[in-house]
Formats: C-alpha cells, sequence, structure tokens
C-alpha cells in the first residue's frame, strides 16, 4: 500500500482545498491597546466554569488570578488588565447563551507589564506538580477545542505514548495567527514542548507543519536541540490537516479508532499556539491572559496579526480593525468550522484563533444561491476525511432518520469539518444537519 | 458608529465555487461538439431531431416544474442534457412526431414522476428511449447511411412522418439513391444478422462514408476527457464499464474467435461509448460511493456484452445501464466507504483499563444551561 502514498502525497485520504486567503501571513503580530471594560467569562473552557476569587468593587493586578479551577476539569482565568472589578454578572457568550462573567473596568493608562509572577524551575517538578502548574496558568488546548490542557496531558500510565505530534498546520483559510507565531516565538514553542515531553516521559517529538508556511519551518528548524529528538515535517496543504486524527495519520501513519482516544496508538496530539503558551507562561509562572489573534476579512480595514488581550470585547476590536458596515458576519474561529457571534458585545475567549468579518451582501450572495435536491454526485464523499458518506446522511437528515444515521452511517464519526458543505455543489447544508440530528441524538440519550 | 446587525449563520463560512447549474452547463458544452457531428454526418434531419426533442424536454420540463411540486426548473439545465442525450440515441432518420413523444416521455415518466432533478431513479433519456423502442421498433431500428449526399438540403423521408402516420419506407429511398438496403443496417445489426464485422478503427472515427452510426466515439471520448478532467463526471464509471466490457468481449474472443467479434468491435460500435461517457454517468442515477461506481460500471459492462450476444437484440447498452440503474441503490449500501479508524485492525479498546471512551467523556461533561431548561419529551 506504500506506493498509494506516492499518490495520496504522504497524508490523509480525501479532504478539500480550499482557497488559501493567508494574506496576513506576513504581518508580525502587534498588540492591541486594553478597552475600557474587560469580560471574563468563567466558562471559556471544556469542563465545569471557574469560581471567582474577587469581589465586585476589588481592585486586580494584571495577571493575578482572579477565578480558581472548579475540579480537575477546569481552569483558573486571570485578569487581564489592572482595574477595579465591576460587576460579576451574566453576558453574552459567542453561541447565544449569556454565562456568567466578571466585568473589569480597566485603569486609565494600565501598564501592559504583567504584575503578578511566580517564577519556578520547572526540571524540578514531578508529574503531578507539574501538571497542577499547567493547570494554574489557566491554559486550553487553542486550535479552538479549549478542552484545559493540562486535563488532557494525565494520559494514563497504561498507554506509553511514544510520539508527540504538535499541530502546526493551521489547515483554515484566512488564519495566520499560529504561522506568526512559529515565526516569530519559535524557542516558546521548543520550550512548551520540553514540558510536555518532561511529562509524557520523553517521547518523539515531530512538529507538522502545511507547506505553505516554509518560512515558520525554517524559523522553528533552527531553534532545534540537537540531540534529534524533536523534528519539524512539513506536510501537505490540505485541509483538515490541522484535525489531530488527520496528522497523526498523515505524521505517524496510524488512525485513531472511534470512541478512542490517540494516546491508545501511542500518540499525542498537543497544538502548536498551546505549546507556545506553555513554554513563554510556566518558567515565569505567568496566566494566560492574551493571545495572537488574526482579524481578516473582506470588511476589515487594517488586517493582521493582533496580540489581544482575553476579555476584550468585540465591539471595540472592531472599532480597533476599522470594521463598519451595515450588515457584518463575524466569525469567531475559521471560516470552516468557526462560529458566527450573535453579538458585538461578546469578548475574546482563550479559544479564538481568528476573527473575520465578513461584509452582509456577500454573506447574502452566499447563502441565497438556490438549494437543491442532492444530485449524488459524490463530492462529499470523496471530501470526507472521515471517510463517511454525507450524502446519504443528509438524505437520512431531511427524514429524521436520526438513529440509523448514527447507527448505520457512523454521524458520531464526524467532527464536523465542514468539507462536505463546502463542496456541496447543490448548496445542501449538509453539516447543519448533522450537527442537528447529533444534539437530537444527545438529547435523545439524555 | 450605528451598530451593525450581525448575520448568523451556520458554519462553514465558505463555499465552493461549484453549483449544480454549472455541471450541467459545462455538460451541454461538452455534448454542444458532438451534436455537431452529428448534424455533419447526417445533415438537416439529425439537426431537426435535435431541436425538436430538445424542445420537447424543455417544455415537458416547464410544464411539469409549473404544475407540480418538483425541485429545479429551466434553469439547471438537466432538461436540455437529457433532450440532447435522447436525440443523439435516436436514428437521425427518426420521425420527429416520434420525437417528440420520446422527449415527452423521458421527462414525464423518466423524471417528473419521481420528483423533479435528484429524485429520478432511472436516466431520463434513457427511460424515453425505451419508451419508443418499444412503441415504434420498425422506426428506431431504421437508420440511415452517414454522409449521404445532399443531406443538408433534404430531409430523411421518414423523419417528416405525420403523427400517428407510418413514416415513408427508408430502404426504398436509398434504393434510390443507389444504395442497397445493408447500407442502413448499424454496424452491430450487421455482425448480429450477417456476421459482418465492421473495421474497428472506422468505427472510432466514425469518418468513412456511409456507415449507419451514431456520434463519433472519439469525439466522445475527448469530450468526456474534458469532463472528467475538470470534474464534472466521474472518471471511474466510464473506465469500469469500457474495461469490464472489454474483458468480457476479449475473454469470449479469446474462447471462440470464429463465433465472437474482436474486443475492439465491441467497445466502438453501437451506443457503448456514449453511454459509457455519457448516459452512465448521470449523477443521481448511479452510486455516489467510489467503490460502487466500480461496481456500477463492471456491471453495465457485463450486462452489454452478454446483451449484445445472446440476446435477440443487436445492442444492449441502454437495458445495461437502465438495469444497472435500479440496481444502484443497492449497490451503494453494500460499498459503503470505509470510515476512518474503522479499516485497520486495531486492538479492542473497550474493557482495557483506563479506557475513557467518548461517549464517557461527553457525558462527564455538564450539559448547556439552555439544553437543561427544554422539557423532557
Amino acid at each position: 500500500m506504500k506506493f498509494l502514498n506516492y499518490f495520496r502525497g504522504e497524508t490523509f485520504a480525501r479532504g478539500i482545498h480550499p482557497p488559501q486567503h493567508k494574506e496576513t501571513a506576513t504581518m508580525p503580530i502587534r498588540r492591541l491597546p486594553f478597552a475600557s471594560q474587560l469580560i471574563v467569562h468563567l466558562s471559556q473552557q471544556v469542563g465545569r466554569p471557574a469560581k471567582p476569587l474577587v469581589r465586585v468593587g476589588q481592585e486586580v493586578l494584571r495577571g493575578q488570578p482572579i477565578a480558581a479551577a472548579d475540579g480537575f476539569v477546569s481552569v483558573p482565568h486571570h485578569a487581564p488588565v489592572s482595574g477595579v472589578v465591576e460587576a460579576i454578572r451574566l453576558h453574552p457568550t459567542a453561541n447565544g447563551p449569556w454565562s456568567e462573567a466578571i466585568i473589569i473596568r480597566a485603569h486609565p493608562g494600565s501598564t501592559q507589564e504583567v504584575l503578578w509572577q511566580q517564577p519556578q524551575y520547572l526540571p524540578a517538578l514531578d508529574a503531578d506538580e507539574l501538571i497542577e502548574a499547567v493547570q494554574d496558568t489557566g491554559i486550553v488546548g487553542l486550535g479552538g477545542g479549549v478542552f484545559p490542557t493540562h486535563a488532557k496531558l494525565k494520559v494514563p500510565k497504561e498507554w506509553p505514548v511514544d510520539t508527540l505530534v504538535v499541530n502546526g498546520c493551521e489547515c483554515e483559510p484566512y488564519l495566520t495567527s499560529d504561522h506568526r507565531i512559529m515565526v516569530e516565538k519559535p524557542a516558546d514553542i521548543i520550550a512548551g514542548i520540553g514540558i510536555v515531553r518532561q511529562l509524557l516521559g520523553g517521547p518523539r517529538a515531530i512538529i507538522g507543519i502545511e507547506d505553505n508556511k516554509m518560512d515558520a519551518v525554517e524559523a522553528i528548524r533552527a531553534c532545534l536541540p540537537d540531540d534529534g529528538t524533536i523534528s519539524v515535517e512539513a506536510v501537505p496543504t490540505k485541509y483538515p490537516q490541522g484535525a489531530g486524527e488527520m496528522l497523526i495519520k498523515t505524521l505517524v501513519g496510524r488512525e485513531v479508532p472511534p470512541d478512542s482516544r490517540s494516546y491508545q496508538i501511542g500518540a499525542y496530539v498537543q497544538n502548536v499556539v498551546t505549546l507556545a503558551q506553555m513554554g513563554a507562561l510556566m518558567p515565569r509562572g505567568l496566566g494566560f491572559i492574551e493571545r495572537v489573534i488574526t482579524v481578516v476579512g473582506t470588511a476589515v480595514e487594517k488586517p493582521g496579526n493582533y496580540l489581544v488581550p482575553i476579555g476584550t470585547p468585540l465591539r471595540f476590536l472592531l472599532d480597533c480593525v476599522g470594521a463598519r458596515d451595515e450588515f457584518l458576519e463575524v466569525v469567531f474561529g475559521g471560516p470552516m468550522m468557526g462560529q458566527a457571534v450573535a453579538s458585538l458585545d461578546t469578548p475574546i475567549t482563550k479559544g479564538v484563533s481568528g476573527i473575520l468579518v465578513f461584509r452582509g451582501r456577500e454573506v447574502a450572495e452566499r447563502t441565497m444561491r438556490k438549494t437543491y435536491p442532492c444530485i449524488k454526485c459524490g463530492e462529499c464523499v470523496e471530501s470526507c476525511p472521515m471517510g463517511l458518506n454525507p450524502s446519504a446522511l443528509g438524505m437520512l437528515a431531511a427524514k429524521r432518520q436520526y438513529e440509523l444515521m448514527s447507527e448505520r452511517y457512523f454521524l458520531g464519526t464526524c467532527f464536523e469539518c465542514g468539507s462536505c458543505s463546502y463542496v456541496c455543489p447543490a448548496n445542501i447544508p449538509l453539516v447543519q444537519q448533522f450537527r442537528v440530528a447529533k444534539r437530537i441524538l444527545r438529547e435523545k440519550a439524555a | 458608529m450605528s451598530t451593525p446587525l450581525l448575520e448568523i449563520i451556520s458554519a462553514p463560512h465558505l463555499k465552493g465555487s461549484r453549483s449544480v447549474e454549472m455541471i450541467m452547463r459545462h455538460v451541454v458544452w461538452s455534448l454542444l461538439p458532438i451534436c455537431a457531428f452529428y448534424v455533419l454526418q447526417y445533415g438537416i434531419s439529425a439537426l431537426a431531431s435535435i431541436i425538436v426533442v430538445t424542445a420537447t424536454c424543455l417544455y415537458a420540463e416547464r410544464a411539469f416544474v409549473r404544475t407540480g411540486t418538483q425541485a429545479g426548473n429551466l434553469g439547471d439545465y438537466s432538461a436540455v442534457i437529457t433532450g440532447l442525450l435522447l436525440a443523439l440515441t435516436l436514428p437521425p432518420g427518426f420521425p420527429l412526431w416520434m420525437g417528440a413523444v420520446a422527449g415527452l416521455v423521458a421527462i414525464a415518466l423518466g423524471k417528473a414522476l419521481f420528483g423533479g432533478i435528484g429524485f429520478n431513479v432511472f436516466n431520463p433519456a434513457l427511460v424515453g428511449r425505451a419508451f419508443v423502442q418499444a412503441a415504434f421498433p420498425t422506426s428506431i431500428a431504421t437508420y440511415t447511411p452517414s454522409f449521404l449526399g445532399g443531406r443538408f438540403t433534404e430531409f430523411i423521408p421518414s423523419s417528416l412522418a405525420w403523427p400517428l402516420m407510418t413514416p415513408a419506407d427508408a430502404a426504398l429511398w436509398l434504393k434510390l439513391k443507389n444504395l442497397d438496403a445493408l447500407a442502413g443496417a448499424t454496424p452491430l445489426a450487421k455482425w448480429k444478422f450477417d456476421g459482418v464485422v465492421a473495421n474497428a478503427v472506422e468505427l472510432l472515427t466514425s469518418l468513412s462514408g456511409h456507415m449507419a452510426v451514431g456520434p463519433a466515439p472519439a469525439l466522445v471520448l475527448l469530450c468526456g476527457l474534458y469532463l472528467a478532467a475538470r470534474r464534472f463526471m466521474d472518471w471511474r464509471i466510464p473506465i469500469a464499464i469500457l474495461g469490464s466490457a472489454a474483458l468480457t468481449a476479449w475473454l469470449l474472443y479469446a474462447i471462440d474467435p470464429s463465433r465472437y467479434p474482436n474486443p475492439f468491435f465491441m467497445l466502438f460500435s453501437g451506443g457503448l461509448i456514449l453511454g459509457a461517457v455519457y448516459m452512465a454517468t448521470d449523477m443521481v442515477t448511479s452510486p455516489v460511493t467510489p467503490a460502487g461506481m466500480w461496481v456500477y460500471g463492471a456491471l453495465i459492462g457485463l450486462l452489454t456484452v452478454v446483451i449484445r450476444y445472446y440476446s435477440g437484440l443487436p445492442e444492449g447498452v441502454m437495458y445495461a445501464i437502465l438495469i444497472a440503474n435500479a440496481a444502484s441503490p443497492l449497490i451503494e449500501k453494500v460499498t459503503q466507504p470505509v470510515t476512518f479508524g474503522r479499516g485497520v485492525p486495531g486492538r479492542s479498546r473497550e474493557g482495557t483499563p483506563g479506557y475513557v471512551s467518548r461517549t464517557d467523556a461527553n457525558a462527564a461533561i455538564p450539559k448547556k444551561r439552555f439544553l437543561r431548561n427544554k422539557p423532557k419529551k
């Protein structure tokens, strides 16, 4: 079967090639000013919401913990700016429902310097202490998964991990924040890889970067340690190369069986930005309070890669980059899997890697296209990286045969990459149907 | 600054440029050179036949779109494809009124009855052709030779037959042109009934005069190549059909060369190339799964050769494709793609210590607020 890889270009099967739009790839990271009011949601992560540590009216320092983790699958949050806690109340989130948030009024002229830190010597820590140290930074999966990183790092002893796969693919169109971090902060990434390798018992590490980012490959190669434990590989540019399972398949050649974790096949995936943040924050014991976000889109006057404090309201950010139109579509994340935001009061959360702003007119052109019945062209089948049959799934969804979808056609395997919806010439909203079907099945099971 | 209104749309926020109209339009464009060559071969009779059949299909489509609730409209070009393909499969001297019947039946029984574009089980053009083959067996078997003199000034007399009247005898007309009646038989019929095997290269180009054949297979293949290269057609189906037909024909030829013709004759005669490239690849009636396409194509190739050799009919492509159309849901069911992670013979993870299935992990995560508030069914 090796010869088949020659045609496939040593990567996963199927997938799509949407236009790249990586115009901001050459723009260096720039800092954004503080908004007058920052909103830190207590639930920016998968798992339990954090518990607030501050009272209304209390003064907080930039970098100070303001909410503590509630249990193991939870992370603390830190003050992104020095100021006064104005309120702790419900506030809109990106996906609609309101949730509890700490609202901080920034002091005028507040410094960018982080005033609160607890330096620590990492090699001296044992595994549990290290995991605790990771939790203290409040880092979550920064590729968009927002699963608490320390919880992911707790790999059961029964499953030895032989390969740490570092995901630097950034396969989503438009987004370039990971790219810029790889170019500008390669040392942080290497340091982060060191920490994870220390925890996992020193597996080899492979950094997978799509071959449209050769400058990032070069930048990281220049920083690699000499012992050969870390290597960098350019992988073919193909969506969704940056999905964990796909990258494992490309780099390690193993497929994660359904309903299993990747460590069960000896591979462990971590996003490159997550590692860069770990490498930058953990030695100094800092909290995770700001991240690089690509702000781009047809409606943005000043696109670029911005270092944005967590909690910056979207309205302020759009004013800064000059995005104005009567109708807008604002997307948190990439164009393929991102979430359209319902309110401009929504703050930036830890999982936002990019903000896309499209003009309403263009959106209308895209969405007003006529929807045909499925003409069974098979484009979706040839795009699905998971080897599903979206055509059949879509027809079953239209008939509301949700049980059949999950039993016969493995709906649960779908990770909603959006490839099928992207290619569908009949303009059927396949992924949307699958999302609805999954939610209904989950509710039925509960 | 006034607050902009936000549009909320489900991901993905990008959309590929291909649409149903675009695919169908390209198929129509690729059919135009074939139609032009067909007109060059047979003159104004062929032109009139193409126009009448396509126009009937379009009118029928329009009527059904307006009266019924069927999806799609004239703008998706699918009725044009049906009309053009149907006209190309009919003899050039086919009476125009019968052509109109074929077009009407193709859209009405082949497509509108099932609910319009995307829902039809059988290829509409072939449904139309099958209907007229049953209704007018003499007319559909009456071919005239190509490249006759005066074909651009004179209709083949049978073309202009009055509705419900017996068309003029083509053999008589050919005799007037000093050609024997055998000139009007298709190469397949000649082989079937008289044992005459035509030259495969002549069949491939169809350029030598006085052959009763359809559009040139070489041209059809070329146009199909364009469609396959632009991915407006799946390349697997034609390859599978031609491969399996060639293999079957070659096997039989190897067993008894005196009884069976050579495989090249099988490939290039009749409507096999047109059927393989344009009819069988109809997206709606072929399986969606790649493995299914191979099976489907192989089935058509095999059936074509079997029907040609062992049935009373000289030509079998149409029935082969219609049978495969009927089988395609079944084929699709048994050829589902291998889901990621299920193909590799993995160790069983269940029951091992430390195993957390995704379902368990999802169950451990607290439900979102608004889901909890929903009333239980």
